[in-house]
């Protein structure tokens, strides 16, 4: 296995080179360090001199891919790709177009996205679950058929629609929790309680669903028809044999979204006035921030690829017949 | 057992709600309650509260109460006039010629070579607590030679442990003028005012080259455009006559700055560790900037070493029965602290307004049906459900102007050409902009007759003001010309029926715009129709922002809307956008429309320099004519600004030029909480019948199991 990983990490920094190359490629395709130098400098009194200044002082005066101009290896180093790029790999995202420490910046986000993500994650698996059980177990009479029902209606309504009614009724109407907002420690947790009801809400349709299909399927395998010829009641072969198979490939598709749990939730942050990365990136793109988006996408990029390998990593361990092999 | 249950909770749950003094659905800490703190939100994060760089309304908000510029708007007093503020009285120029001579006050421009403003700063200012004037006991400063091991772990400004203070000198404002051309600061102002100060082009050039060989220090490089004269006096010298020049002393661009803040941020892992001036001010300022988290809130708290000011004691007639002068004479600042917090969305900003979570709030199109309503007059008033709460509105004409403009280097619709003045005048009269304030602005507009918004010298009301190319006067008001007027005028050009008489063709004209999302789609529908009016066939060309922006520079547009909001209460803010040396194409200016006419240019030059009364009122009027007959803009209008005060926030009284307002303010917390536990009482029993609900579902479930355990195998 360690073979494998090994290999998956070296597959990874082609990726990311590629990776590299198509943002920083799409980016500057759309915008011209003089559009982010205009971006940053404001709308009044922007003179070409300022504009060249900014570029200068960022950086942004040198040629994209290639400077024709300079000597040897220069003619690739010396250039807006190369210095905005190689330092990515040793995690070292500099500064941002309007002089923030990107790293300390993501450090500090990323904890408000994780005190929603994780929260939503596992009460929503175990709501999930036991929903999918229950409505698995009820097969094929009116609690399944209602079950179901009602998971496409609510996999249908959009999850804005979540946000602002969960926002009117809880923080409006009943003025239980506040509508947005947030702080530290555990004085989060009245700001954390509407965002997390509001995520769990979204995914139980899709999630109760698809957990549904799972068991459904493990119920109609062999071993379980050899359960029930055994005599053992419908309980106990849903909890003990039906579960614990169908984890298999609930874990898998938990484990593969762990890592991303740090990027956040754009709308979610946005309504909720939560500090996270969700709005990082958007914020950059909408500001030409060319550091944080490179940052952003990089770091996105590195946490698929751990959570693709921990994914294959994860079937080993809950699956005994499956190898990791060259 | 289980029975007890419920009940015991929900006396909990409400027992819990009565003992604390806080709603549950409060988003402040409880420690907060009672204390006089205004709460407000800001939508985006500050870019920049650099004074030498900061520029926009969002970023005004903050540093407007940190630094202390020479000069200020008087709070009460319409139409707006400049008071000292870190100065003693307003600076009045002494001219002198070429020679050294000098000049009467009442000098013309062309003989005036050099403008000196020579300003006395009040002493006994001193800046707020901050680490860069730490020092120890020996009077070394104490952080001023930090290497970046020594701040590694740092990353506010809380992290160290001393601060220190002085007091604000002369010299501090001359630092600060040398900070806009300082290598590394991009001031928007530095082009501007190389144009006026002495000799700040040359400083700019030089210390450009200086930084080439190392770090430079400011107080190193005079220069003959800013000098210090003695401890509290300086002088700033222009090389031209330029009398708006003094309302530029009531901006941050020349608020005082230690060399002690510059000394201090500069050294290295500061500006890594994001701890910098444009992060964090340091002013003498009534407030100053305790938490800087623009992803979260921004604080500002009272400035324990302010020096201290009093309120107006007079204002405008009026002003005394409104209550604006109650706290005459008495020192401020009122408030306490000030806490922005980052609302991105506007449906929770205006739902926690409403619950008394903000104290103060816009109106925006999402909430106006909810705010605002029209009397039988026309005015706007609130609706009941406002009133009941308590709530106050305010309007008032911003100084700003949104309107069309024609790119006058356009072969169709610009030059001086009859035909493509009678074009302009036509399209002019058939864009109804009562209809689009109407409907897209719900009524926040006043459509403009002119360049010059109302409340700003220069500006014409009533029959006087009117433009007659575009209005008639009926029945003491100004009515808009009928289509037919506007139908005749394109005959006269040579298009009939929306085509060219001459040739055939139809006309077709290219409206370049940013706008292309779904919101705007109403709007550019609306503009098409207008012009299909008068059978002219718009073409939207829709662009982001920057191609936009580069088409405007490059001059290949057509038609086009854009705005401008002013820097100063003076005509001269406003008509130097028509101004032929300000054109965008050759000249890089703010001249969008590329307008150039030879006798308006002159006047132009010619009103810039003249002091203000009815002769330069004439000049203005007469400068007004020409633009209404040329026609290079559809005049647009002037928005008007709605806002909306809680009861308990008092002194309220809009002043849009001012951005340092938040200390004449007073909030009556008591008054606050108690509306805020009023409005806030929180609604148990929904939860309690949802979880009684939720369990009562479970008995079909359990019924079910049942029945099919006991039921025989098939």
């Amino acid at each position: 296995m360690i073979a494998y990983i090994i290999r998956r990490v070296l597959y990874a920094i082609p990726i990311l080179i590629g990776v590299n190359v198509i943002t920083f490629f799409l980016f500057f395709v759309v915008n011209s360090p003089d559009d982010m130098a205009r971006m940053h400098l404001g709308h009044k009194y922007v003179t070409p001199a300022a504009v060249q200044n900014w570029k200068e002082e960022h950086g942004y005066n040198k040629p994209l891919f290639w400077n024709a101009g300079a000597q040897g290896m220069d003619k690739f180093t010396d250039t807006i790709f190369f210095d905005n790029s190689v330092r990515l790999f040793a995690f070292d995202f500099g500064q941002s177009d309007s002089g923030r420490d990107i790293g300390y910046d993501i450090h500090q986000r990323m904890w408000p996205s994780l005190a929603i993500a994780i929260p939503t994650l596992l009460i929503g698996l175990l709501i999930n679950i036991t929903f999918a059980l229950l409505v698995a177990f009820f097969r094929a009479t009116y609690i399944d058929v209602w079950g179901v029902i009602i998971c496409v209606t609510m996999m249908s309504i959009s999850g804005l629609f979540y946000i602002i009614g969960g926002q009117f009724l809880i923080s409006k109407l009943l003025h239980l929790v506040p509508i947005s907002g947030y702080d530290t420690g555990l004085n989060a947790a009245k700001f954390l309680v509407l965002p997390v009801l509001v995520g769990i809400l979204s995914g139980i349709g899709n999630g109760t669903r698809w957990y549904r299909t799972i068991f459904l399927e493990e119920s109609n395998k062999d071993y379980v028809r050899t359960a029930r010829a055994k005599g053992l009641s419908e309980r106990l072969i849903q909890y003990r044999h039906i579960l614990r198979n169908a984890l298999i490939p609930i874990l898998t598709g938990v484990v593969v979204v762990l890592p991303m749990l740090f990027m956040g939730s754009l709308i979610t942050e946005s309504f909720f006035s939560i500090p996270g990365l969700g709005s990082y990136t958007i914020d950059a793109i909408n500001r030409q921030d060319f550091a944080i988006v490179r940052s952003m996408v990089f770091l996105g990029s590195v946490l698929y690829i751990i959570g693709l390998i921990l994914t294959d990593i994860s079937y080993t361990l809950v699956d005994p017949r499956v190898r990791l092999e060259s | 057992m289980k029975t007890k249950v419920f009940p015991v909770a929900a006396l909990l749950l409400f027992c819990l709600g009565g003992c604390s003094d806080t709603p549950w659905n409060s988003p402040y800490p409880e420690s907060n309650a009672g204390r006089k703190i205004y709460y407000s939100s800001f939508s985006e994060r500050p870019k920049h509260l650099d004074p030498a760089i900061s520029y926009s309304e969002d970023e005004a908000i903050f540093i407007g109460q940190i630094y202390e510029p020479p000069l200020q708007y008087h709070f009460l007093k319409r139409p707006y006039q400049l008071v000292p503020l870190s100065a003693t009285k307003v600076p009045q120029p002494v001219y002198y010629d070429a020679d050294g001579n000098r000049l009467p006050d009442k000098a013309p421009d062309t003989k005036v070579a050099r403008a000196v403003y020579t300003i006395h700063i009040k002493p006994g200012r001193y800046y707020q607590p901050h680490p860069a004037f730490a020092r120890d006991k020996n009077g070394h400063y104490l952080y001023h030679h930090l290497d970046a091991s020594d701040v590694a772990d740092i990353h506010s400004l809380k992290d160290f442990p001393r601060t220190g203070t002085r007091e604000l000198v002369a010299r501090d404002f001359v630092y600060e003028i040398k900070r806009l051309v300082k290598p590394g600061i991009q001031s928007p102002l530095a082009g501007l005012m190389s144009r006026y100060i002495a000799g700040l082009s040359d400083l700019g050039k030089r210390l450009r080259e200086a930084a080439k060989h190392g770090p430079i220090d400011l107080r190193d490089f005079d220069f003959e455009g800013a000098r210090v004269v003695d401890r509290y006096t300086y002088q700033i010298v222009l090389n031209q006559k330029y009398p708006q020049f003094v309302y530029w002393l009531s901006m941050n661009f020349f608020a005082p700055v230690p060399w002690e803040a510059d000394a201090f941020y500069d050294q290295p892992g500061m500006k890594e560790n994001n701890i910098s001036l444009d992060w964090y001010p340091v002013g003498t300022g009534p407030y100053m900037l305790t938490e800087n988290n623009p992803n979260r809130h921004m604080i500002l708290k009272r400035n324990p070493n302010f020096a201290g000011e009093t309120y107006p004691t007079e204002g405008e007639p009026g002003d005394r029965k409104a209550g604006y002068l109650d706290k005459a004479g008495q020192q401020m600042p009122f408030i306490d602290e000030a806490y922005y917090s980052l609302e991105k969305e506007s449906i929770p900003a205006w739902n926690k307004f409403l619950q008394g979570y903000y104290d103060t709030s816009g109106v925006l199109s999402d909430s106006f049906d909810q705010a605002i309503q029209f009397g039988s007059s026309g005015e706007p008033e609130l609706t009941p459900a406002m009133k009941k709460k308590g709530i106050r509105l305010q309007t008032a004409v911003q100084p700003s102007i949104w309107y069309l403009g024609f790119n006058m280097n356009d072969p169709v619709v610009g030059g001086d050409s009859k035909r493509a003045r009678l074009l302009r005048r036509a399209i002019s009269i058939a864009i109804d902009y009562e209809e689009y304030i109407s409907i897209f602005a719900n009524g926040r507009g006043i459509p403009a007759q002119g360049p010059i918004p109302p409340g700003i010298a220069g500006s014409q009301q009533g029959r006087a003001g009117i433009n007659p190319y575009v209005y008639d006067w009926v029945n003491g008001q100004a009515r808009r010309k009928p289509l037919s007027k506007a139908l005749e005028l394109m005959q006269e050009a040579g298009y009939q029926d929306g085509r060219n008489v001459k040739t055939g063709k139809p006309l077709i004209l290219y409206y370049d715009t940013v706008s292309s999302g779904a919101g705007s789609k109403s709007v550019l529908n609306w503009y098409r129709k207008q012009f299909q009016k008068l059978g002219i066939q718009l073409v939207i060309r829709a662009t982001d922002y920057n191609r936009f922006q580069e088409k405007m520079r490059e001059g290949t547009e057509q038609i086009f809307s854009w705005g401008w909001n002013a820097d100063y209460p003076d005509p001269e803010n406003f008509l130097f956008l028509l101004y032929g040396g300000n054109t965008k194409v050759g000249h890089g200016g703010e001249n969008a429309a590329n307008y150039h006419n030879d006798e308006y240019d002159k006047l132009f030059v010619k009103m810039r320099a003249m002091d203000p009364g009815p002769k330069r009122n004439k000049v203005i009027a007469r400068m007004v004519d020409i633009l209404q007959r040329d026609a290079p803009w559809d005049w647009g209008y002037y928005p008007v600004a709605y806002s909306l005060y809680h009861s308990w926030y008092g002194n309220a009284k809009p002043n849009l030029m001012a951005r340092n307002t938040l200390k004449y303010k007073t909030i009556d917390p008591q008054l606050r909480q108690k509306k805020r536990r009023e409005w806030n009482q929180p609604v148990i029993w929904p939860v309690i019948l949802l979880g009684v609900l939720l369990l009562l579902s479970i008995i079909p479930a359990v019924v079910t199991y049942r029945r099919r355990q006991r039921a025989a195998i098939r």
